[in-house]
């Protein structure tokens, strides 16, 4: 029973959101709203569950003097702080002028930021990597970036401005490469996905996927 | 502002209205209520009194106010269209707008539910409630004031509709897919498997984790940073269970740091699974599966640190990523591991592609369970999948012909809302 409870409330609920797709009367749409509200409960819940896990997890590291157990120590404190200083502020604690803001204002989002910088300097060294031309696919690769990079920027556009014909043009060859083979490449990888995803939502609805529910009878 | 006020030959319902002294209940229509006239009166207040002074005359009414019930949906709507004010022009300036009234009775009082700019001849009204009849009337407003709405429409009723008429096109895709997956997973139960190309980025994962074990290292697993109700996270976690079948059978170590709780909660299974069905359960490590955090750079500073400090020898990064996909690949690279990708979200793959060893692209991702398993069920809704890939590139073809004829009825009925 443990296994088959969840495999029927997962077909029932799976079967009923797909009906609320071509079905928009109350009679489906309301509970399927309620269904999906739910959801967010349940989500909600889920919260403790994981912050439960974070706080035992890193408290053993602390406890057991773990390599590293300093930056643990300052993460475990920097969580009951957040949740401490939230909870005494209560439902304003969006508040502009509230210690989480302040908190959200100037420890969160610089380091957001931080992190996220760092894509550029990634980004450069992939680059130097994806556009060496060892082979003839790795040749068109790096054309075709060569052109798209150089057909966005105005310095491209005013290079080959002068050309009479105007499919020449970078800015032109550029949107025919965006428009044409990207296009269809990224439509076809999303058609395929959006197979995957029918097959592996079917095979989680009739219960033939069913590794998430544990291999525990 | 108090120029058009005077012209408004209801103001006084509708203060009562918005006073609360209605005797209907509805509360968030009321506040609705309220928040369109503010905006309205604001914008149109500030122009008035000088314009009034200047002696302009009210502009003439809208008329053939008509409605019709939004197609297709809960009965959550109303659609009304009327004809514009004869001074609706831009060489006359004299309407700025068009106020939308609705009332429950012919008599009022009357709500303030919209507006619309000057030139707009129709709008949709978002917050009726179902099976309640109303009367709406529409008035044009300029800057020599309002004029008295010409007449009353209704009664309106938002009624709920049983099929969305427009997703008939997906109904049957839908229906011929689930159709051909059964099929074809019968068949292969019945004996007949279908054949599976190689995929060398599933194969590699085995590869990966057998040098792992060769170093003496860890295996780290991401499976995406998104939640449970996107189906990649649901492939990663899937294919989760045969690496840690795997991970098992090697006696290597797997570190599984987690984005979202319930994700996190199914991890932990799929682990606890792999490692029971590989028959060494003594060997689950409760620690290796974490949740860390559901913040895209917070969870990316876990990752990398986990990258940096353990050292793990094979990164598998299977689900759903963003911009933290070349952020970690490339730490990754910056190590020496061997990476396997899979993700199905197409501005990423590129990165995955440089950056790692092997990269399952879109499908490959979601086909990666059923090759892994080689459950004959899994591996025959490949073949449904297929089939259905077929039908679409005929449907594709015949559809591009159509429209060079000029003959669109394929193309409108694809075309779903």
């Amino acid at each position: 029973m443990k296994r088959e409870i969840p495999l029927f409330l997962t077909a029932v609920i799976g079967i009923f959101m797909i009906l609320s797709f071509f079905v928009p009367h109350q009679v489906v749409s309301v509970p399927a709203d309620f269904l999906q509200q739910s959801a967010v409960i349940l989500v909600a819940f889920g919260y403790v569950l994981g912050g439960a896990n974070a706080l035992k997890v890193n408290f053993d590291a602390v406890y057991k003097r773990e390599p590293g157990w300093i930056y643990k120590l300052v993460l475990i404190g920097s969580l009951i702080a957040t949740v401490a200083i939230g909870l005494a502020e209560g439902r304003n604690w969006q508040d502009e002028t509230t210690r989480s803001m302040w908190i959200y204002n100037n420890l969160y989002a610089p380091m957001n930021a931080t992190m996220f910088a760092l894509l550029a300097f990634f980004i450069a060294s992939a680059a130097f990597r994806a556009f060496r031309i060892r082979t003839l696919e790795a040749g068109l690769l790096a054309t075709a970036a060569l052109i798209v990079m150089l057909g966005r920027v105005p310095v491209g556009d005013y290079a080959t401005r002068w050309l009479p014909w105007k499919w020449a043009q970078l800015s032109s060859l550029q949107q025919w490469i965006m428009d044409n083979p990207q296009n269809s490449a990224k439509r076809a990888i999303l058609m395929g996905a959006a197979m995957g995803v029918m097959a592996t939502g079917l095979r989680v609805i009739l219960g033939i996927e069913r590794s998430y529910l544990s291999g525990e009878d | 502002m108090s120029g058009i006020a005077e012209r408004n030959p209801n103001r006084s319902s509708q203060e009562a209205h918005l006073a609360g002294e209605s005797n209907r209940p509805r509360s968030r229509g009321l506040i609705h209520a309220a928040a369109v006239q503010a905006v309205v009166w604001l914008a149109l207040g500030a122009a008035a009194p000088a314009s009034h002074a200047a002696g302009m005359p009210p502009p003439a009414p809208p008329s053939g106010l008509t409605w019709s019930d939004t197609p297709n949906d809960a009965g959550r709507s109303v659609e009304l269209a009327w004809k514009l004010s004869p001074d609706d022009t831009l060489a006359t300036g004299r309407v700025t707008g068009y106020l939308i009234e609705r009332s429950e009775t012919p008599a009022g009082p009357w709500t303030l539910v919209d507006s619309t700019a000057a030139g707009v001849s129709g709008r949709e009204d978002q917050s009726v409630q179902r099976d309640t009849d109303y009367f709406y009337r529409v008035t044009a407003v300029g800057p020599g004031g309002r004029t008295p709405a010409l007449s009353v429409t209704g009664p309106v009723r938002a009624v709920s509709q049983w099929i969305n008429q427009t997703r008939w096109s997906v109904l049957v895709f839908l229906v011929v897919f689930f159709g051909a997956v059964l099929f074809y997973m019968a068949s292969a139960q019945a004996g007949r498997k279908p054949f599976v190309r190689r995929i060398p980025g599933i194969d590699a994962i085995e590869e990966a984790i057998g040098r792992a074990t060769e170093m003496g290292r860890p295996v780290l697993y991401i499976p995406g940073i998104t939640d449970i109700d996107d189906m990649q996270t649901v492939a990663g976690l899937v294919i989760l269970e045969s690496v840690a079948k795997i991970t098992a059978r090697y006696e290597t170590q797997v570190t599984v740091p987690v984005s979202y709780p319930i994700p996190f909660a199914i991890a932990d299974e799929m682990v606890k699974s792999g490692y029971l069905s590989a028959g060494k359960p003594e060997l689950y490590d409760p620690r290796s599966v974490s949740f860390v955090s559901p913040e895209q750079f917070a969870f990316v500073a876990a990752i990398t640190g986990i990258m940096l400090r353990d050292r793990p020898a094979a990164h598998i990064f299977m689900g759903s990523f963003f911009a933290e996909s070349l952020l970690l690949a490339e730490t990754g690279f910056s190590t020496g591991a061997i990476q396997v990708a899979g993700t199905a979200q197409v501005a990423q793959l590129p990165f995955f592609v440089v950056a790692c060893d092997y990269t399952l692209i879109g499908e490959e991702l979601y086909a990666a369970s059923a090759y892994l398993s080689g459950e004959p069920k899994l591996v025959g809704s490949l073949k449904g999948a297929d089939l259905l890939k077929l039908i679409i590139m005929a449907v594709i073809i015949v559809g591009c012909l159509l429209e060079s004829f000029g003959i669109h009825g394929l193309t409108v009925w694809m075309n779903t809302q």
